[in-house]
């Protein structure tokens, strides 16, 4: 009945609310790590798009140049891109935690415009091809959709990750130090905390986050230095009708706007690049603090 | 004996009339306008650039006594910034003539301001019909392909081996919708039919949704009406969705060379497309590409070989008017027949460039014998068969 009145069958409404999931969960990683870094370090990260196309290109050239393949290229190309990342952040970024948001967010989007136009010299924008693992190759028949194998693991190692992220963060020790580095450092650091080097291994483990999403992201996409550019401002979006530093608010939004995009796709193609901004809008007027923030 | 003496004495008049126009003529300069970092940078972009220059070094880097210059800038596929740029060029930068300009939103916006200040537009990059159609210029000129020509070669060869029902995944700009418009009728002329289009913003991450849609349309062909990696990316995710596993075919109705290498064989191999342009057809393609990969790093892709091919046709006509004024430089450029690579070919009243196109096939990659050697010719479709006919395209100085 609901869907006749749609006119639209239901196979096609589940599979764009799997595939807004899918998509959703890209999202949700990415804006996870934006949100632990700005609660955390109060940085506005606008490197985060890059640091994830780095992931990506670290593990095309792992398996271009050095034969390694997927899965422990998903451990690795993490690991290296977030010590470069703390490069960063110990050497530039620590130097304006005490000044205001914008100068973290410009040195941020220089950064990222630094990084991408090197890739971009180096590659082109064409991209790069990265093949689907063997093992994950084909794909289900749902009845109302084929579902690419390597798609549903997205999902699932998304969620995982996301809710060991959130799980660590907010239920164990280590955990509470971070959120008690965010409320008061120098009592934390009275405890004998080194507070300066928590700070570095956040904002690694951010950028871990990103790296991760864009190893996930290679076999689907083209492997391409603009891949990050097209996804932070949607992943910015994300934040913001979140709620900005609220990790539970960025994973449920992310999902939640993936779905709504799917749909959009479905009802009103057109639309689909403009969506998530016109919820922004409409939730900034409503709701400031975001779907998730406090205030 | 007078009648000599007269004919002595006018050609020396002429002789000094044309000395005096080429003295007063300035350097000429060629601006060379494309996307240079976003989707469409490596099938245009700074190699467009590279060709042009390659072709003032080819004619000898000099007209009326000054060394041709080249400007060149980024419209980011913006047609307001497309707009801008070519009026600062025309205004206040002394640029005499435009080229290639991918893009079909921003090629028309340059096509006005082109014909407004009687400067030249050399399209390469661009492909909507309506260049030489109802947005057609008397100073523009259309060079290599465009979507009628695209949509005639692939649309009428899938057609003919009886593939007759499409769904269209459509780039929502005009570019898109001239190429979805086109292959549309070419379809239906030949008795198919069109099931469906789904539109999506143009740089598009994602295509499965479309896809999924494309697939519930039951149609036999998706028809790929976008371009760029918007196309790499739909074909990758059409395979990853078993959607040519499953019966449907796809036809990429605008695919360049560096689309099938970014692509790779394995994925791309047996897809049917039209070219302006293949490296590998001679001797004389060979030796172009072979200099051009020296300076870029990459073979060359038809808009790179049509910025070259029309740079050096439009100093040509330059040379043989002697001034830079514009129905004086039209005359030649069309009286002049086109050297393409040793094809000739002409241009006509509404500014189209007529030559011969390619329909091509993707080679496997057991066929293949190396890098960049990807395409099997399998026709070569006459000029006056692959491009709209002149009267089918109201092109309005033509009518008036």
């Amino acid at each position: 009945m609901l869907f006749d009145l749609l006119g639209v069958p239901p196979q096609a409404l589940f599979a764009q609310l799997l595939l807004g999931l899918i998509n959703g969960s890209f999202y949700a990683l990415l804006s996870l790590g934006l949100a632990l870094i700005f609660g955390m370090l109060n940085i506005i990260n606008f490197a985060h798009g890059a640091l994830y196309m780095m992931g990506a290109f670290v593990a095309w050239m792992m398996l271009h140049y050095l034969g390694i393949p997927f899965w422990p290229a998903l451990i690795l190309s993490p690991i290296i891109v977030a010590a470069f990342g703390m490069v960063l952040e110990r050497t530039m970024l620590a130097r304006l935690y005490h000044l205001d948001h914008l100068y973290g967010l410009l040195l941020t989007f220089g950064l990222a415009l630094l990084i991408e136009g090197l890739f971009r010299q180096l590659y082109g924008v064409s991209g790069r091809v990265y093949p689907t693992p063997d093992i994950l190759r084909g794909g289900q028949n749902l009845g109302f959709m084929f579902l690419p194998n390597y798609r549903a693991f997205v999902v699932v190692a998304a969620l995982v990750v996301c809710f060991g992220v959130w799980y660590f963060i907010e239920r164990t020790r280590i955990g509470s130090y971070l959120r008690a580095g965010t409320e008061n450092p120098e009592l934390l650091q009275a405890f004998g905390v080194n507070v300066p080097r928590m700070i570095t291994l956040t904002y690694g483990l951010g950028v871990a986050l990103a790296a991760f999403t864009g190893v996930l992201a290679a076999p689907i996409y083209q492997v391409h230095p603009l891949m990050g550019f097209h996804i932070i401002i949607i992943v910015f979006a994300v934040v913001v009708v979140g709620g900005l530093g609220s990790m539970l608010g960025a994973i449920v939004t992310g999902l939640m706007l993936g779905v709504v995009e799917g749909f959009t796709r479905l009802f009103y193609p057109e639309a689909s690049a403009t969506v998530i901004f016109i919820i922004m809008a409409i939730v900034l007027l409503l709701r400031p603090q975001g779907l998730f923030g406090r205030r | 004996m007078s009648l000599s003496r007269t004919m002595l004495f006018a050609a020396a008049a002429s002789f000094v009339m044309l000395g005096a126009a080429n003295a007063e003529e300035g350097p000429v300069r060629i601006g060379v306008m494309s996307d240079m970092s976003g989707l469409y940078a490596d099938l245009s972009g700074p190699g467009s650039v590279e060709a042009a220059q390659m072709a003032i070094e080819d004619f000898g880097g000099e007209l009326f006594g000054h060394p041709i210059e080249v400007v060149q800038a980024d419209h980011q596929n913006r047609a307001d910034l497309a707009s801008t740029v070519a009026r600062e060029w025309f205004d206040d930068d002394g640029v005499d003539a435009i080229f290639d300009v991918p893009n079909s939103s921003a090629a028309l916006a340059v096509q006005e301001l082109a014909r407004e200040r009687e400067k030249f537009f050399f399209i390469s990059g661009a492909a909507t019909s309506r260049l030489s159609g109802d947005s057609c210029s008397p100073t523009g000129v259309h060079w290599m392909y465009d979507t009628y020509s695209l949509a005639n070669g692939t649309g009428r060869a899938l057609v003919a081996e009886g593939a007759d029902t499409w769904f269209f995944l459509t780039a929502d700009y005009a570019f898109g919708h001239s190429l979805e418009e086109d292959t549309g009728a070419v379809v239906e002329g030949a008795g198919g039919e069109v099931m469906g289009a789904v539109r999506h913003p143009l740089d598009t991450q994602d295509f499965s949704s479309y896809l999924l849609q494309a697939q519930a349309s039951g149609a036999e062909i998706i028809g790929l009406a976008n371009a760029g990696t918007d196309t790499t990316n739909s074909i990758r995710q059409a395979a990853e969705f078993g959607i040519v596993e499953a019966g449907q075919r796809l036809a990429g109705l605008l695919l360049f060379i560096t689309d099938v290498h970014a692509l790779g064989l394995d994925t791309a191999q047996d897809l049917v497309l039209t070219t302006g342009f293949y490296w590998d057809r001679d001797d004389q393609t060979r030796d172009f590409a072979a200099r051009f990969e020296e300076r870029m790093g990459m073979r060359p892709t038809m808009i790179h070989a049509g910025v070259y091919s029309s740079a050096l046709h439009f100093f040509k006509a330059l040379e043989e008017a002697g001034t830079k004024e514009a129905d004086a430089v039209m005359q030649q450029v069309r009286d002049i027949p086109v050297d393409l690579f040793g094809e000739e070919a002409m241009v006509r009243e509404d500014g189209r460039m007529v030559h011969d196109m390619y329909l091509v096939r993707v080679k496997s990659p057991d066929e293949s014998e190396g890098d960049w050697d990807y395409y099997e010719i399998l026709r070569t479709i006459p000029g006056d068969e692959a491009f709209r006919p002149m009267e089918e395209g109201d092109c309005p100085h033509l009518t008036n």
